[in-house]
């Protein structure tokens, strides 16, 4: 590796550093300057235009015209022509397997287990480490992978599902741990599409694992927060009542912790629409584990189907259109409580 | 050091929310005006049209001769101390008394000599270089305080800053604002909705309802001559005791009473109103008396009150403490009649 | 809070009862348990950290747990041939680059925009508003082909900036201000707004203009929840792989960490030594900035998900 190219660009990296927030804070200085320049009456409506208007235009050039030009573009052929629902027609032909159906029922398998495996562990994690007292410790360790890329995340997973083939010495922890303590023959556990309960194969299960395994810290941090706003003496009065542990928790811990579940269950749901860089980096969607947003990247880049591709991003959309809408409840909700 | 005056002020929020109506007032230069009434009356937004943080919808406010109503904030040459202190918590005693003086420019040493003179005042000189979450209720409050007298503005503005103390440290701190006034010798206008600070400390008393000014006045003249029932009802702990009544030939009735009135009222329904310590275990030959069944009684040390029953009137008595009473007897009281009012049944205003 | 299974063993209760016994017992049980499901945790990055340093030969023969007992045989090998082999070291320069612009842009854009929406009235701001709450659940891909054409258009390609003596990742920096404002908006003005007014109030009757207001009140007191938006956007910038890829995807001078090990991936699939060593090289980073500023990174997914 050659590490001189530190040394001849460290300069542009200081010059960045240093020129980024002086840039940003002539911009405000600036533009403040001008607001003091108008008459005192047009002060007050011009002023917040200026704090606002970059991240607008940011906001608007980089999401909002793309997105509608991106909706545009899935009716339309390479030609720009419009040929109405052709692009998506495409895409949902030759169910179950054709199309992006595939891509559509790995991302429905994502929704469930992602989300469900995330609470459900993050549940546990968080209910279990409140009655130790080396808590934060455990939750770190816990939350660690947050902190780290999905490739790199992709890396320790391949290792840990290696497989060599039977007899030989199995380098992959899962592997040896199948071997040894319960006795079977290793799997090929990226590439096995045997189906669990006869509906889910093997092989989307394990990409979910490691997703989850990233993930869990997120729902621990935040349901554990909400576990500890349960006032105390709530608890307490629940005990003197005669309530046993399993019951506080079924009737009265559960219930207030169920508006913060909801809301880490939404953005997980999120987490899983848009799953990529695990799939992306383990399989490139490779023996049937494709979901919507690689099939995307690859028409985009592997195929030059722009149509198709704006189909896809469109289906994508038209997913989340749900837990958006939602959102957008919850947030109102919480500004009328203000 | 300046008179403000209000003249036919309005705040209006929407057409039909109107939250000051009409409110007129002059404040003397140097006075201590308390503003009181109860929470919503419109008192703090009074106070807040003078400070510049709401704009006037109608009228005009003057401090001195200087018409304020386009001047911004900044240039009213007022100090306001908020209920919360607004402390800014993340600079040092000495910062955010110094931070009003850096905004206008002043010169380092002007700015420390007068920091350094505030804090003398109000005994703040050991902690200048703390944060105001490392000091206590009390002396949080005074750094609000003192970030208004290092601005030695025209006018003080304070709206209600005893609230957040516990109340012993209420009552020193009420006997030092009012030195604090004497010595500044600045016109205060403080605004509460606790009649117990607004009567102890207000060289006059306007106190305010539903955005309606109900009477300006010391403290003596409105408890003794309340313009109003509202006023009456107000003013005074316990509350004075009010009982319906019609007036026959100068006599009131009411219930389990009755009183001929010191002078006609040219009304023949009321309330008949009289303060708790009117109400005596001595009875006058000829005079008032009344019958009262006592449901509760309290004893203070210094004083006793009765609770209970006169007629179908609910009454209370500030009784000497040595009269024996228990709850359940029925005792005869007589009326101090020179205290007394009586108000129309109609526009509540005092007839007496 | 506790829910206290291991309660305090009253006084009351004689030692060795069988309530006694069963509290002992449970736990002991509990720490078995959460201790047991943290190392669990955590086997997956042990086995990675010890394979990056063990032999190549031993590596495809046996499993990362042998290397726990004796003969210990480490080596520093792989990473030597891991820098030999990629230009990890060029995309660690490269993912600087891309993070901290990537970082201070966003950041300070939502923070003059969230003082804004706290503090000023404008028309259309609760719907603007709105839209960016939205927004934060649109899917990034709906954005690339027309911003991938749009900065073909406009020369915005690294080719196209390194021929003008421009900083190549330009069209990164702007795309990851895009797409990371309208959370960094949401997060700040949540925050902006729970600043007591009377603050505001106090400093106006003080004199202090726009300005001074937003630089020495509410800039100080938010530096909590500037801190985990700076941190939260700079792990999400450094570890991004898919707007890497879109924008400068092909280019290697440019690409950062990511897409270089997912680029080794690609290219040395069997070679765990290579990529052991490359995958623990790119988390270092992220890790040195997660273990120092823990705190903040908490607290910003905490107010992100929780305050709304």
């Amino acid at each position: 590796m050659d590490f001189s190219v530190l040394l001849t660009d460290l300069p542009t990296l200081v010059v960045v550093i240093i020129g980024v927030p002086l840039v940003l804070a002539a911009y405000i200085v600036g533009g403040e300057y001008l607001v003091r320049r108008l008459p005192d009456k047009s002060r007050p409506a011009v002023r917040p235009w200026i704090w606002v208007a970059p991240a607008l235009v940011l906001v608007t050039g980089f999401l909002v015209a793309p997105a509608i030009g991106t909706v545009f573009q899935s009716f339309q052929d390479k030609n720009g022509v419009f040929i109405g629902f052709q692009n998506f027609a495409a895409q949902l032909a030759g169910f179950p397997t054709g199309g992006a159906w595939i891509a559509i029922r790995n991302n429905l398998f994502w929704l469930i287990f992602y989300t469900l495996f995330v609470l459900a562990f993050g549940l546990l994690l968080a209910v279990l480490f409140d009655r130790v007292p080396y808590e934060s410790v455990v939750k770190s360790l816990i939350f660690m992978p947050m902190a780290i890329s999905s490739v790199a995340l992709v890396v320790i997973w391949k290792f840990m599902y290696a497989y060599q083939p039977p007899g030989q010495p199995q380098t992959g922890t899962l592997n040896f741990i199948l071997n040894t303590v319960f006795h079977q023959d290793p799997r090929t556990w990226i590439q096995d599409e045997t189906p669990l309960l006869g509906l889910f194969p093997l092989n989307d299960l394990a990409l979910i694992g490691a997703a989850v395994w990233g993930i869990v810290g997120f729902s621990l941090v935040i349901l554990s927060a909400a576990l500890k706003g349960i006032p105390g003496d709530l608890l307490e009065a629940a005990r003197v009542d005669g309530a046993g542990e399993i019951t506080i928790f079924r009737r009265v811990i559960f219930p207030l912790m169920m508006p913060t579940v909801v809301v880490v269950g939404t953005t997980l749901v999120i987490f899983a629409l848009k799953a990529f860089d695990v799939v992306y980096a383990m399989t490139n969607g490779n023996y049937n584990t494709d979901v919507l947003a690689n099939r995307m990247y690859q028409l985009l880049y592997n195929s030059h189907d722009f149509g198709g591709a704006s189909a896809v991003a469109v289906i994508l959309l038209l997913t989340v259109i749900p837990v958006l809408i939602f959102n957008l409840r919850q947030f109102r909700a919480v500004e009328a409580r203000r | 050091m300046a008179s403000v005056t209000y003249d036919h002020v309005v705040k209006r929020y929407t057409a039909d929310l109107t939250v000051v109506k009409d409110f007129n007032v002059e404040i003397k230069d140097k006075e201590f005006m308390v503003l009181v009434g109860p929470s919503g009356c419109g008192k703090s937004t009074a106070l807040r049209m003078l400070a510049g943080l709401e704009a006037i919808s109608e009228g005009e406010i003057r401090i001195g001769d200087r018409v304020v109503n386009n001047v911004a904030a900044k240039d009213r040459d007022i100090a306001m101390v908020f209920q919360s202190y607004a402390l800014y918590p993340h600079m040092s005693v000495y910062d955010n008394m110094a931070f009003p003086l850096q905004m206008q420019h002043m010169k380092k040493d002007d700015i420390d000599k007068r920091v350094k003179n505030a804090s003398r005042i109000l005994g703040l000189d050991n902690f200048l270089k703390r944060k105001p979450r490392a000091l206590s209720g009390g002396q949080r409050q005074r750094v609000a305080l003192g970030r208004a007298i290092v601005r030695s503005p025209k006018v003080f503005l304070l709206d209600e800053p005893l609230s957040n103390l516990d109340a012993k440290l209420r009552g020193q701190t009420r006997i030092e604002l009012q030195k604090l006034h004497r010595d500044l010798e600045t016109t205060f206008i403080y605004v509460t909705h606790d009649q117990v600070e607004a009567m102890t400390m207000g060289d006059r008393i306007a106190i305010m309802n539903a955005g309606i000014l109900q009477q300006v006045g010391t403290p003596g003249e409105i408890y003794d001559h309340p313009a109003n029932l509202f006023v009456a009802g107000f003013i005074g702990s316990p509350t004075m005791n009010f009982v319906p009544a019609t007036v026959d030939n100068g006599t009131a009735k009411a219930s389990g009473l009755e009183v001929t009135l010191p002078k006609p009222v040219g009304a023949t329904k009321g309330t008949l109103g009289f303060r708790p310590e009117a109400v005596t275990d001595r009875v006058v030959d000829g005079g008032p008396s009344m019958q009262m069944k006592v449901d509760v009684v309290e004893r203070l040390g210094s004083d006793q009150f009765l609770y209970g029953q006169v007629g179908s009137d609910q009454v209370t008595a500030r009784v000497d403490p040595r009269m024996k009473v228990d709850p359940g007897d029925t005792v005869r009281l007589g009326l101090d009649t020179r205290s007394m009012h009586f108000f129309d049944a109609e526009s509540e205003k005092a007839l007496i | 809070m506790t829910i206290a299974v291991a309660s305090p063993t009253s006084s009351t209760t004689a030692r060795f009862s069988p309530r006694w016994l069963s509290d002992r017992l449970g736990g002991f049980v509990l720490h078995v348990v959460v201790i047991g499901l943290t190392v669990a945790w955590m086997v997956p990055t042990i086995g990675l950290l010890i394979t990056s340093f063990r032999l190549p030969a031993d590596i495809s023969n046996s499993g990362w747990w042998t290397a726990l007992s004796p003969p210990f045989k480490f080596t520093l090998d792989n990473y030597s041939q891991m820098f030999a082999a990629s230009n990890l070291g060029q995309s660690l320069f490269n993912s600087f680059m891309i993070s901290i612009p990537a970082t201070v842009i966003p950041v300070t854009l939502a923070a003059f925009a969230a003082y804004a929406f706290a503090w000023m009235k404008f028309p259309g701001r609760d719907w603007i508003f709105l839209a960016l709450v939205g927004l934060l659940a649109v899917p990034l891909q709906l954005t690339f082909i027309p911003v991938t054409t749009e900065f073909v258009k406009l020369g915005l390609t690294p080719q196209h900036l390194t021929a003008i003596g421009l900083p190549p990742f330009i069209p990164l920096w702007l795309a990851h201000a895009g797409y990371g404002l309208p959370f960094s908006i949401y997060l700040l003005s949540n925050f902006f707004r729970a600043l007591p007014s009377d603050l505001f109030e106090s400093a106006e009757i003080d004199g202090a203009g726009t300005l001074t207001v937003f630089f020495r009140i509410v800039l100080p007191l938010s530096v909590p929840a500037i801190a985990s938006l700076v941190i939260f956007q700079f792990l999400w910038v450094w570890n991004d792989l898919l707007v890497a890829l879109i924008y400068v995807g092909g280019v290697a001078t440019v690409a950062p960490v990511t897409v270089t090990l997912v680029n080794l991936v690609g290219s040395y699939g069997q070679n765990y030594q290579l990529l052991t060593a490359a995958a623990f090289f790119s988390m270092i980073v992220p890790l040195v900035v997660f273990l120092s500023l823990q705190r903040y990174f908490v607290r910003g997914i905490l107010a992100g998900s929780v305050k709304g």
